[in-house]
């Protein structure tokens, strides 16, 4: 553990990869003065320094010599809640899942693009510091007012079911953040429908009928292939 | 004129030395020591002879000598390594044998091997000792070996002629042949007379029996003489083989050929051995062929086992041995003769009464009259030797056949006796005529014989005037006798021959039918298992005989295939070991090994054994039958090719999937370093010329260089992930997560991941509405719109339009991307999903050859197909289709509309 800069006030970001060139490269694209930085190179590092550290975020690779990555963010998530950004080279849908339902706010698969990068952690940061979420959702023609149960669609109003409502005000409730099939299904469904993945199918499409203007390429609710849908946020 | 042309060695002559040089490479060599008699002094010379060897360094071992109790003798043996003796137990009494495991085993490089001629104690594994020499010579070790000159083959009559005693124990001609160096070991009779008497070669009393029965001195001189004769022909081959080897030109004369037909006679051993001494004498090849006759099949047992005795016999005396078929003896060896270019036919001389001429001409005869330019020997062989061999014990006469004959003469009498009153006596012997005939359609030839006699008989009796005498009152009716009988005679010979050619016919045909049934069932047996199932269920069918067949395994032989309740113990197994090894048949039936339970014969092809076949046969006859021998040798052939085929149809598989195996590698690596170092070399040369502080790029130029480098890093990734997904395919990793999955969903995704490419592109999907989920893995399903997408980007022009649809038809879910790009060729477009095929494009866009393949690999796991088809009006389609059971659309329905 290490810090580079102690610029209190800053929100701190843990980076943890065991790759040399990796924590190099990502120190010199996040270094621009929004973050006080400081890594680790294995699991039980970034456990001590999660714990000395009290990090804002943190970004986590799961292939860690020591240990899985995915036990890391379980251990982290015994008493925090700090968002935990996975970057792995594993693109297989089931280490997203496993690492999404431990706990891990977002997963980015390696090689990824700066801005991406950036763009994922000003979201998952915002999220974290916000104490209650917003009433009212905006984005791009679409407005979800969750005070009132209002949903305009480009400037008019939408009826939904009270199943594709539920699901609207969760993916409204994480928006950016990819809720994975089976968190979706036991949040509305309830444990006993966890596998019921053909119901939750149909109601995104419905939803995404009523809220998108091509249902075939959707602007709001995106499908995170084998692991869930989020709803984008900009 | 003479040239240097002619001078030289022909090819054939060369060819013959640089065989008989490559057969003996490898091989022992055999020194003989050749006596006249006993006593001469033969194994005292091949003692002194041994030591020597010794002397000179080399490593000699006594296999087997018998010193008879010589002082002299058992001195020289000192100092000698002897190898224990075997002692063979028969009927109680051990018999001491050469131990030839322990000689084959202590490998010396030369063993002394004591009397030739003996024949081994039964239970050996050869009969004769000679047949021990051989295998040890076979092994590659020198034999020095004794023996007299009368127990030669060929000389064997001869020397019983001279002596009067017939020597039992006879070694072939060939062994003499074979022998690198020959040693005439020779006394004068004089002394060896004088050393009989002194005791020094038997003992007292059985001295005095051997001066009066063989140790007379006409007889010794006799047997001196032709040792020396039988050493100085030696002498004489050898020069001419040499002159002929280097081409010294000599008086040779013309290459003759003798041939000699044998018939199963006891005189044809006799005829053999002549003709061999006659082709000693001329320096002649000489052939030995037996020929069947449909008469032949006939014949006793016993014949038909003399007949393959004498065959073994020329065989081992030298000659070439066939076995002809044909109707006609004369003919058939004439035939021969022409084919093989014989030029003297020998012949023994006619033993038949000369009344019988008249009935059919003799063998001879009908030879002399065919032979044209062949001379015919004609050699006496009757009368001189009184050893006759058992005559085959007649058939059995059925008697009721002949009662049957007379009932039909009595019969036929009584039909006549009221027809008299209405027919001609002539037409009266018609209907004796037809009795005559029926007798010999349904009797057989004698019976029809005494039917057309009794016939004749009765037709006197009867119905000639005076009746009821012998008596005949117009001599005319001697014409009618006489015809009556020949024309009965005739009828019943023609028809019983007509009948033995049918039946010959028959046992031809059912051979043909076998081999036939055998080749049939082995050209459809595909690997090994087949072929020994065909191989026995077909000599099981056709002999009535259990068998194994035996092949190497791991150097050893190993039972692959046997008849059921059939068990090969030890000794069985070593016999099929022998007859593996030498290339020969041996066991029961052979000459070698013959106390074995089953005949073993080699699987052989162009000269390499492949197995052994043992058969244990039903009827002990076929043992020594020429013809079922000749099957059985022939089913082993058919196995023998079948089997080679099986082996070379496997290599060539085996190389065929390893020419495939190394061109996809070498594809691959191609592929994978082409694919790898080009987009290295952008972002490479990016970096450098970035990171080069001096260089004095403009902005935009430096925009350029990170644009494309970027670009090439996507491409970079994008082909690893490719490579990784191959990998996974191939290697059946992949594992289906089938779940329901919503068809516009899947589009929309593969849509959003090649946003970036897809730029301002239009792009038109169709999906209808009431679509229903389709149970597949969405993630692998994504993939293959993707690689279809991306190659409908990459391929066709920047504003061409793309198109997306699903629809469900018959159970069938069809995905379709379509583009208005240049198309494929017709004949690529199979092609374009094999393994690392680029359609040639003349941009040369950068496809890595493996999305579509990794396309079609999803596709199958689904259980569906892809196919690319081109469009009217330009462009190409991809065609995915997905099988949708049933159950699941209405599943999936009611899911859809319960909410």
């Amino acid at each position: 553990m290490s810090s580079m800069k102690n610029n209190a006030g800053l929100p701190r970001l843990l980076m943890v990869d065991d790759e040399v060139t990796i924590l190099r490269f990502l120190r010199s694209v996040l270094d621009t003065g929004e973050f006080s930085l400081y890594q680790a190179d294995n699991g039980h590092g970034a456990l001590a320094a999660a714990a000395a550290v009290r990090p804002d975020i943190i970004l986590l690779d799961l292939g860690l010599p020591d240990m899985e990555g995915v036990e890391v963010i379980r251990r982290i998530r015994e008493w925090s809640k700090v968002p935990i950004i996975v970057l792995s080279v594993r693109d297989g849908e089931e280490n997203k899942v496993g690492a999404l339902d431990a706990g891990a706010d977002d997963y980015l698969i390696k090689p990824f693009g700066v801005a991406e990068l950036q763009a994922r952690i000003r979201v998952s940061l915002r999220r974290s510091l916000q104490q209650a979420p917003e009433p009212v959702y905006r984005c791009s023609g679409l407005e979800v007012d969750l005070a009132q149960r209002r949903v305009l669609v480009r400037g008019e109003e939408v009826q939904f079911t009270p199943t594709e409502y539920e699901l609207l005000r969760l993916l409204v409730s994480h928006a950016g953040k990819v809720l994975t099939h089976g968190q979706i299904l036991r949040q509305i469904w309830g444990t006993a429908h966890a596998d019921q993945q053909n119901v939750l199918r149909v109601n995104i499409r419905n939803l995404r009928q009523k809220i998108e203007e091509d249902a075939s390429r959707p602007r709001h609710i995106v499908t995170e292939l084998g692991v869930g849908y989020r709803l984008k946020s900009d | 004129m003479r040239t240097d042309q002619e001078a030289r060695p022909s090819p054939e002559t060369l060819l013959r030395v640089a065989q008989a040089e490559e057969a003996e490479y490898g091989r022992g060599k055999l020194k003989i020591f050749l006596g006249y008699a006993a006593g001469v002094g033969k194994t005292y010379a091949m003692l002194e002879a041994a030591r020597q060897r010794k002397g000179d360094g080399r490593d000699v071992v006594a296999g087997y000598v018998e010193s008879h109790g010589r002082p002299e003798t058992d001195l020289l043996l000192e100092g000698l390594e002897v190898i224990p003796q075997a002692r063979i137990d028969y009927l109680g009494v051990l018999l001491p044998e050469m131990d030839i495991d322990a000689v084959l085993a202590r490998r010396p490089h030369i063993a002394l091997v004591d009397e030739l001629a003996h024949t081994n104690a039964p239970g050996s594994r050869h009969e004769k000792r000679w047949q021990d020499v051989e295998e040890l010579l076979g092994a590659g070790i020198d034999v020095y070996t004794t023996v007299n000159i009368q127990h030669f083959e060929s000389l064997n009559d001869v020397v019983a002629q001279i002596t009067g005693v017939v020597v039992r124990e006879t070694v072939p001609d060939r062994l003499l042949d074979l022998a690198v160096e020959i040693r005439l070991v020779d006394i004068p009779p004089e002394d060896l007379l004088q050393r009989l008497h002194e005791g020094k070669i038997y003992i007292p009393e059985k001295a005095a029996l051997a001066t009066e029965k063989f140790f007379k001195p006409g007889n010794l001189m006799a047997l001196r003489e032709l040792s020396l004769r039988r050493a100085a022909s030696r002498v004489d081959d050898q020069m001419r083989a040499y002159m002929e080897s280097r081409s010294i030109a000599g008086p040779w004369p013309v290459a003759e050929r003798l041939l000699v037909c044998v018939s199963g006679s006891p005189f044809s051993e006799r005829l053999i051995r002549t003709t061999r001494r006659l082709a000693d004498e001329m320096k002649a090849a000489w052939h030995t062929v037996y020929i069947e006759t449909p008469g032949g099949s006939r014949y006793t047992r016993e014949n038909r086992a003399r007949v393959w005795r004498d065959l073994r016999l020329a065989e081992s005396l030298g000659a070439q041995v066939a076995t002809l078929s044909s109707t006609s003896v004369a003919e058939a060896l004439i035939d021969y003769a022409v084919k093989n270019n014989v030029t003297k036919i020998v012949v023994g001389k006619p033993t038949k009464p000369r009344w019988r001429e008249f009935l059919r001409q003799p063998l001879v005869d009908q030879i002399i009259r065919h032979s044209g330019p062949i001379d015919v020997h004609v050699v006496s062989i009757a009368g001189e030797g009184e050893r006759t061999v058992p005559k085959g014990a007649p058939r059995p006469v059925d008697w009721s056949e002949y009662l049957k004959s007379l009932l039909l003469v009595l019969f036929t009498s009584l039909v006549c006796e009221p027809a008299r009153w209405y027919l001609a006596p002539t037409n009266l012997v018609m209907i004796f005529l037809l009795a005559v005939v029926l007798a010999a359609v349904r009797l057989g030839r004698r019976p029809a014989v005494l039917t057309a006699t009794l016939s004749v008989l009765a037709f006197d009796f009867f119905f000639v005037p005076p009746r009821f005498t012998f008596a005949v009152t117009d001599a005319e009716y001697f014409i009618t006798f006489g015809a009556l009988f020949t024309v009965g005679i005739v009828i019943s010979s023609l028809v019983s021959q007509s009948r033995e050619r049918a039946e010959a016919i028959r046992d031809r045909e059912v051979q043909t039918a076998s081999l036939y049934h055998l080749s049939r069932d082995l050209a459809v047996a595909s690997d090994l298992k087949g072929i020994l199932d065909a191989l026995l269920k077909n000599i099981t069918e056709s002999h009535d005989a259990q068998i194994a067949v035996l092949l190497p395994e791991k150097e050893r032989l190993e039972l692959k295939r046997g008849s059921d309740g059939l068990v090969l113990d030890l000794k069985e197994l070593a016999v099929a070991d022998w007859a593996f090894r030498n290339r020969r048949p041996a066991g029961r039936g052979t000459e070698t090994l013959i106390s074995a339970a089953l005949l073993y014969l080699p699987i052989q092809s162009s000269g390499a054994a492949l197995g052994v076949l043992g058969v244990r046969l039903g009827n002990e006859a076929d043992y020594t039958s020429q013809l079922s021998r000749r099957l059985l040798e022939a089913f082993a052939t058919q196995a023998a090719l079948a089997i080679e085929r099986v082996h070379l149809g496997k290599q060539a598989e085996q190389a065929q999937i390893l020419q495939a195996r190394e061109s996809l590698e070498r594809a691959l690596l191609n592929s994978i370093s082409h694919d790898l170092r080009t987009p290295l070399v952008s972002i490479t040369g990016a970096l450098g010329a970035l990171r080069d502080k001096g260089s004095p790029l403009e902005q935009e130029a430096r925009e350029d260089l990170l644009d494309a480098a970027w670009e090439d890093a996507g491409r970079l990734n994008r082909f690893v992930g490719n490579l990784l997904d191959m990998t996974r395919l191939e290697s059946g990793a992949l594992r289906l997560k089938l779940i329901p999955c919503d068809v516009q969903d899947l589009l929309g995704c593969a849509l959003a991941a090649l946003e970036p490419q897809l730029g301002k592109r239009s792009i038109e999907v169709t999906v209808p509405s009431g679509l229903p989920l389709v149970r597949m893995d969405m993630v692998l399903m994504a993939q293959v719109v993707v690689n279809l997408l991306d190659n409908a980007v990459k391929y066709t022009p920047r504003q061409s339009s793309i198109e997306l649809a699903a629809r469900l038809a018959d159970g069938t879910l069809i995905l379709e991307v379509c583009d208005r790009g240049r198309g494929i060729p017709e004949n690529d477009l199979k092609r374009v999903f094999d393994k690392f095929y680029r359609v040639p494009v003349p941009e040369g866009a950068g496809g890595t050859g493996l999305g579509l393949s990794i396309c079609r690999g999803i596709v199958e796991a689904h259980g569906g197909s892809i196919r690319a088809e081109n469009r009217e009006g330009g462009g190409l389609r991809m065609i995915v289709e997905l099988p949708v059971p049933e159950s699941e659309r209405e599943e999936a329905y009611r899911v859809q509309y319960e909410e």
